[in-house]
């Protein structure tokens, strides 16, 4: 329970009362124009409809409002790193910010659905008022401004008009039409599937944003929603002039009502958060024409490239990632690669991956010009750095034995992490209280990832020297083998160094047995704490989870194991 | 974006397009509005896209997620052949369903989500793409060797018992202190 609340307690607080926002606005403004005096005559044209329109229209706004703030990444970096209370838990959450705005997404798209069934109820029965198909009282009220001196209620001036050509005529009808078709074409191009594939059309299609908050903000300047005035209500006695609706302007106690339309709101909710977008994306422009000095690259082999750059007042820490992007290749995409290199470094370092157009474009050009032929590379002004962004895996450092799990490619920021740990060892920075690091390797084969198994390689060098080869203790488990690879090891069975990675220690084939790993660690160390941190999947996750709980111990004098849901 | 196959999110669109055409035909009907015959059609047509675009086709390069229970319809959708492997025809037939909506508004926007449906259809036409269903894998059975064929009849060899027996502490005794930290 404790390790739940840890994990997830802050964000299920920011959940409950997000929602519970939610549901006051929407309560609230359903109640205002469903039960407010001044909408009398307007909820006798439109019924219930009326307050089912406004009250998701709040809701929108509230949302529209925070949709664009968890995409403020330089911000939420200020953020975090002014945050000295509240650390861990408030950074992990600003990590959380991509789900939390899809989630204000899906409600927008809800509430859009609401507003807009509404208000295509609202205008047929309009239409149909103005044309005098119901009784007597909304057949006068849709006459009113008719005649000089009148302020209208119903919106549709003429009986000749359709509710199509209202919503084409009118400042809500087209910008509603062209806001909600951009936001179908934008949610459509955000599913999964596209998203994960084909990341441009995702990303030039989500700009359909800039149309969406134009139009949000002209889309009540029609001031359409019409209710009584003060005055009016003030010498217009409703309750006794509802039922006499042809008697108006004729008696003493029923002069001609007057109506006015709502105010434009949507401009208060969004302009600050749209300014603050403006500025977000100045500032992304701003530190992206930094120069950036590309150090060194390095082809590894199964193509991976090493970038090694530097950059003026470039601060990281372990567990971080940043955007590159390179003009030459395509001038708006910026891809986020997490950085493989330690702190300590004067340089930070990236392993790219062939994975897609870009990245592939980017390999190829680089293996040009160190081949020498056409191309040109430049040694500055080549590459756009933006970051670095992330939470920092200081979390780490704090245990006396750390679990560190890698899956596949979810080994990256475990460089940097492995890297950062053995420098803080050999400095004895006060820092690290780690005493003993056993690090997990699964992956289905080892290709992609020989640059890590070199790193592996040096960092076993490098303990052996001082002879502190008892400090990492690391287990690769390759999940893909087949039976030349069983035939190839047993052959080289008695070998000193693993045949596959040419690392001391012995790969495993298959998955880990983790309670028999568990077990082990606590009886090797029956009265630490460990942290537990995992970058793979979420099934694993849960294994890893549940593996923790059961071998903790209630006495804190005995071996605890905490599992730490990092967002790498 | 050399490597986009346009009919993945064609599909996607007019998936949406399909359900918001349903939409406004429910709300046209249920809400009696004039022109309801509008409305009605939007109900049908709806109904037909989204049963004619849920199956999602095969992926030329990558894996092809299938959405929940599409099986069944993958069979129906395939059983037309060429009707509904070319995409000129579905971009044409996308175009045609759109048009009725256009006359009243609950559908209004049904109509041109479709319309833009039919718009990256054909996109994807011209450059030449197909849908293919996507067939369930016929999983092979995986045959042991033939020297495996009952289980050992002798234990595998094993050093003497003294040397097997583990240099421990008493059992009843268990060391707070860790003596050392062992290589595992």
């Amino acid at each position: 329970m404790g390790n739940w609340v840890v994990n997830h307690g802050l964000s299920a607080l920011i959940l409950v009362v997000w929602m519970g926002i939610n549901i006051f606005i929407f309560v609230y403004f359903y109640l205002f124009y469903d039960l407010g005096p001044q909408f009398f005559y307007t909820r006798h044209l439109l019924g219930p409809a009326l307050a089912w329109a406004r009250a998701p229209a709040a809701v929108l706004n509230f949302n529209c409002l925070l949709i664009l703030l968890p995409v403020c990444r330089n911000l939420l970096s200020f953020i975090r790193g002014s945050c000295a209370c509240f650390r861990r838990s408030m950074r992990k959450q600003l990590d959380k910010n991509l789900s939390f705005h899809k989630l204000v997404a899906y409600m927008i798209g809800l509430m859009t659905a609401v507003h807009t069934i509404a208000h295509l109820l609202n205008l047929e029965w309009l239409n149909n008022s103005r044309q005098g198909d119901y009784d007597n009282l909304s057949t006068e009220l849709s006459e009113i401004g008719d005649h000089s001196n009148e302020t209208f209620l119903n919106p549709i001036r003429s009986p000749s008009m359709t509710p199509s050509y209202v919503a084409f005529t009118t400042i809500a009808g087209i910008t509603g039409v062209i806001i909600t078709l951009s936001l179908i074409l934008i949610i459509t191009s955000s599913m999964e599937v596209i998203r994960r594939s084909y990341y441009e059309v995702f990303w030039y299609t989500h700009h359909l944003f800039i149309i969406f908050f134009a139009g949000l903000v002209f889309h009540g300047a029609g001031r359409i929603v019409r209710s009584q005035t003060k005055d009016s209500m003030y010498e217009h006695n409703v309750t006794y002039c509802k039922d006499r609706p042809l008697d108006w302007g004729k008696i003493q106690e029923c002069p001609m009502p007057q109506f006015a339309g709502g105010a434009p709101g949507t401009w208060m909710w969004v302009l600050g958060p749209m300014v603050l977008y403006v500025f977000e994306r100045i500032l992304r422009l701003y530190r992206s024409l930094q120069k950036v000095i590309l150090r060194k690259t390095v082809i590894h082999p199964s193509n991976v490239l090493e970038l090694q750059m530097q950059k003026k007042n470039f601060s990281m820490e372990v567990g971080q990632y940043v955007f590159l992007n390179c003009p030459s290749i395509s001038q708006l995409e910026w891809h986020p690669f997490t950085m493989t290199s330690a702190p300590e470094e004067d340089f930070f370092s990236v392993h790219i991956r062939s994975m897609g157009d870009w990245t592939r474009d980017l390999i190829s050009k680089v293996k040009w010009i160190l081949k020498g032929e056409k191309g040109e590379f430049h040694a500055h002004g080549e590459i756009a750095v933006d970051g670095p962004f992330g939470t920092a895996s200081e979390d780490v450092f704090d245990y006396e034995v750390s679990m560190l799990v890698g899956c596949g490619i979810g080994v990256t920021p475990f460089a940097s992490i492995l890297k950062s740990i053995w420098y803080k060892f050999k400095e004895s920075n006060q820092k690290l209280r780690t005493k003993k690091i056993y690090f997990y390797w699964l992956c289905r084969e080892t290709h992609a990832f020989e640059w890590f198994a070199d790193l592996l390689h040096s960092l076993e060098g490098e303990m052996e020297e001082r002879g502190m080869l008892n400090f990492l203790s690391y287990k690769l488990f390759l999940t893909g083998w087949d039976h030349s690879h069983a035939a190839h090891v047993m052959v080289h069975f008695d070998k000193d160094t693993d045949v596959v990675t040419g690392l001391k220690q012995k790969t495993h084939y298959g998955r880990p047995n983790w309670e028999k790993e568990f077990e082990d660690i606590r009886n090797a160390h029956p009265t630490s704490t460990v942290g537990v941190f995992l970058c793979g999947p979420q099934a694993l996750g849960k294994t890893l989870e549940s593996c923790c709980a059961r071998y903790s111990d209630v006495d804190p004098r005995k071996a605890r194991f905490y599992f730490n849901k990092e967002n790498f | 974006m050399g490597q986009i196959e346009w009919a993945m999110w064609a599909n996607e669109q007019a998936l949406a397009a399909g359900l918001i055409l349903l939409t406004g035909g429910v709300v046209g009907v249920a809400g009696q509005f004039k022109d309801w015959q509008f409305a009605a059609y939007g109900v049908a047509a709806g109904v037909f896209i989204c049963l004619l675009e849920y199956p999602r086709g095969k992926r030329k390069k990558g894996t092809s997620i299938e959405r929940t229970g599409q099986r069944y319809l993958t069979v129906c959708v395939k059983a037309f052949g060429p009707l509904t492997r070319n995409y000129y025809v579905r971009a044409g037939l996308h175009a045609v369903l759109s048009v009725p909506g256009g006359f009243m508004l609950p559908t209004v926007l049904g109509c041109v989500c479709v319309a833009i449906a039919s718009l990256i259809y054909l996109l994807a036409a011209i450059r030449g793409e197909q849908w293919e269903p996507i067939m369930p894998r016929v999983e092979s059975k995986e045959r042991p060797g033939q020297s495996m064929k009952e289980p050992p009849s002798n234990p595998p060899p094993r050093p003497p018992a003294e040397l097997r027996r583990k240099r421990q502490e008493d059992a009843a005794y268990v060391n707070p202190i860790p003596i050392s930290v062992n290589s595992v």
